[in-house]
């Protein structure tokens, strides 16, 4: 089982230490991707979903940041104590990166063509002509027109769903074994959403790769995930298959989550379940369950102590309650 | 929010009937001499009423002209061509009196809760100046007792009344937003995507909070939004948009059951359903590129270079908008009859 995992992060602690005092952002989060495997990270804004990532590849400014503690292992070795150089010739080769917003995450004074080259000239070492051609080759393959012109344009030329073609083009330049994609449809419109998550699975299944989608739309979720974790203030507070998850949710959160969406195939049978209350404030060093405060069926112990994240259900179906919602009774 | 949509007999007077309206922004050139070189076409003639007391949904994607058709039916931009009449008060025709009461009894919520709230200024300050301005509450106690009411409804503590907005959370501000918006009793409110920046927890509390208001109130709604499974939930009929003008317009059942326009049939698709076993089964429909320039719209139906279905006279000549079954109007040259 172990040896299958080609990314295994444990008990991964991210803070920074700002002004105001220290943001606990990550609070002991241990994943397990296997090869050729699609798994998502789903959560509301400030989870720590981002910041789990970034920390995996080591894009979190140290200071501000701190990673307290955790191991990220790829291919016998932990990712969190390479050297930046040693970083960067697994940064963008064997793990790549595509972001929410593809305006940003582009260099808007360099052309497509350039940016698109860095990667092919960096790792794979190739000359002019050939990264040419290949560059050509990519943007053909992530569906923009007319390629050999777009390599000459600037991100700005580009609409806001080719921008975000052209740097999933960029991402598998290398073939990396590993993508991981933060939010990449959030700032799209549903069509060109659908064109992109229909675009990534067939680069997956194409070359074999695995992606870590993060989210926050259990939509998107329910259409690429094989499996699902769901991250509350810092934690993983469930890990399922997607089928479990959406069918048999087991922590109280990931319940109240799916309660309060609407669903664009259904008749409006009641209003919305909503949620009480915000989540926790990170600045605060957690105590107990981060949703004791928003939880219905809160009780003593939740406001003292963490509960472990333990396997709930068959399949490695796992939640962090002290509760069994099952029967609303303590385990 | 009643359970079932006001029907057209009942409520003969709409209070909202926009006819033919059209916005186009100038594109000048030039420095010293401009010159227009073109313009663009956001809103290019669009026909609907809102009844008293429904939510009216108004969807499409970024940069279809729903938020300018939304800003332009409250009189915030001038109109190029058509008439939006309020309520009995024709927009073009109403003298200063009348545009200061229209100002009093249509109010909009931002989509932006961080973007539409001075940070200067206090939420006594904020909820408070629609009251100032229409000069409603000229003595400053009774001004503060009705924000203290105002918070009180959108389920904000009156304590935080001298807070400043950059001390509340997302969902907190928006309520601030909804409080300017009730401060002058209005009739209707433009809602802009007042929920598209919150976390899917928080966005529950909002759409609750704007029912009952909706519900206590007795007020009406434009709903703009893209997130189409939430104004299925909310709303009662559902405008659709693109490119400038609108494709189909139904009772909110009626368009999501069975839509008629291939880009409705394609947005329906496109949209993912929380459930996988139900999202593997899902038929979808992947639209071809990207929404055209609104300056230079693509001739004839303004949807052909993208449509599935499009055939030779859909490029030529522009489809009417008509209904065709009770209360579903669409624009089509497909749809029969």
């Amino acid at each position: 089982m172990e040896s299958q995992n080609l990314l295994e992060v444990k008990d991964l602690r991210t803070r920074f230490h700002i002004a105001e005092g220290t943001v606990y952002a990550v609070n002991g989060v241990s994943l397990a991707l296997k090869e050729g495997e699609t798994i998502a990270v789903v959560g509301e804004s400030g989870c720590g979903k981002s910041v789990t990532m970034l920390s995996i590849l080591g894009l979190i400014p140290i200071p501000p940041g701190e990673i307290a503690s955790g191991e990220a292992l790829y291919q016998g070795r932990d990712l969190l104590k390479l050297t930046e150089s040693e970083m960067e010739h697994i940064r963008g080769k064997d793990v790549a990166m595509i972001f929410q917003d593809p305006m940003t995450a582009l260099n808007p004074v360099l052309s497509i063509g350039r940016q698109l080259g860095e990667p092919l000239r960096v790792h794979l070492d190739m000359d002019k002509p050939a990264i040419r051609q290949r560059s050509i080759e990519l943007l053909e393959q992530v569906g923009i027109p007319d390629p050999a012109h777009r390599l000459t344009e600037y991100p700005h030329q580009l609409s806001g769903g080719q921008r975000q073609r052209a740097m999933i083009a960029m991402s598998l330049a290398c073939f990396p074994s590993i993508l991981i994609a933060d939010e990449p449809t959030t700032a799209l419109d549903v069509t060109i959403q659908a064109q992109i998550v229909e675009l990534v699975q067939q680069f997956r299944e194409q070359m074999h790769m695995s992606v870590i989608w993060i989210t926050h739309d259990l939509g998107v979720v329910a259409e690429i995930a094989e499996r699902v974790l769901v991250m509350y203030a810092g934690f993983i507070v469930e890990e399922a298959l997607v089928d479990d998850l959406f069918e048999d949710p087991r922590h109280p959160y990931t319940l109240a989550l799916l309660a309060a969406l609407p669903r664009v195939d259904r008749r409006r049978d009641r209003r919305l379940n909503s949620i009480p209350g915000a989540p926790p404030n990170l600045l605060l060093e957690p105590k107990g369950c981060p949703f004791a405060a928003r939880c219905e069926l809160v009780f003593d112990r939740c406001r003292e102590e963490m509960p472990p994240l333990i396997q709930v259900a068959p399949n490695h179906h796992q939640a962090a309650c002290w509760f069994d919602v099952t029967t609303g009774k303590p385990r | 929010m009643s359970a079932s949509p006001p029907m057209r007999s009942e409520n003969p007077q709409p209070l909202i009937q926009v006819r033919q309206l059209k916005k186009h922004f100038p594109i000048r050139q030039g420095l010293i001499f401009e010159k227009e070189v073109g313009a663009v076409k956001a809103v290019d003639g669009i026909t609907f009423d809102i009844q008293q007391g429904e939510t009216l949904g108004l969807v499409g994607e970024s940069g279809c002209g729903k938020t300018t058709a939304g800003r332009t039916i409250l009189g915030l931009y001038p109109i190029t061509a058509g008439s939006v009449i309020i309520s009995g008060i024709s927009l073009e025709e109403a003298d200063k009196e009348h545009i200061k009461l229209l100002r009093r009894y249509a109010q909009m919520i931002f989509q932006d809760p961080y973007a539409s709230l001075n940070p200067r200024w206090t939420v006594s300050a904020i909820i408070g100046e629609p009251l100032r301005v229409h000069k409603l509450l000229a003595d400053d106690k009774a001004r503060t007792e009705r924000v203290h009411e105002l918070m009180l409804k959108v389920g904000l503590s009156p304590r935080l009344i001298n807070r400043f907005p950059h001390e509340f959370s997302g969902g907190q501000r928006q309520r601030i937003g909804v409080a300017r918006a009730l401060a002058c009793n209005p009739k209707f409110i433009v809602c802009d995507e007042p929920i598209s920046a919150l976390d899917v927890s928080i966005q529950a509390q909002v759409v609750n909070l704007l029912e009952d208001l909706q519900d206590e109130f007795g007020l009406t709604y434009l709903f703009i939004a893209h997130d189409l499974s939430m104004v299925r939930h909310i709303c009662d009929r559902v405008a659709v948009m693109y490119l400038g003008v609108m494709v189909e317009l139904a009772e909110r059942d009626e368009l999501y059951d069975n839509p008629l326009h291939p880009y409705t049939q394609a947005l329906l698709s496109a949209v993912p359903v929380p459930d996988p076993k139900t999202s593997r089964k899902r038929q979808r429909i992947i639209l071809p590129g990207d929404v055209p320039s609104p300056i230079n719209p693509p001739s004839g139906c303004r949807f052909h270079p993208r449509c599935p279905i499009a055939m030779e006279h859909c490029s030529q000549q522009e489809p009417e908008w008509r209904e065709v079954t009770q209360g579903h109007w669409v624009a089509c040259h497909a749809v029969n009859p």
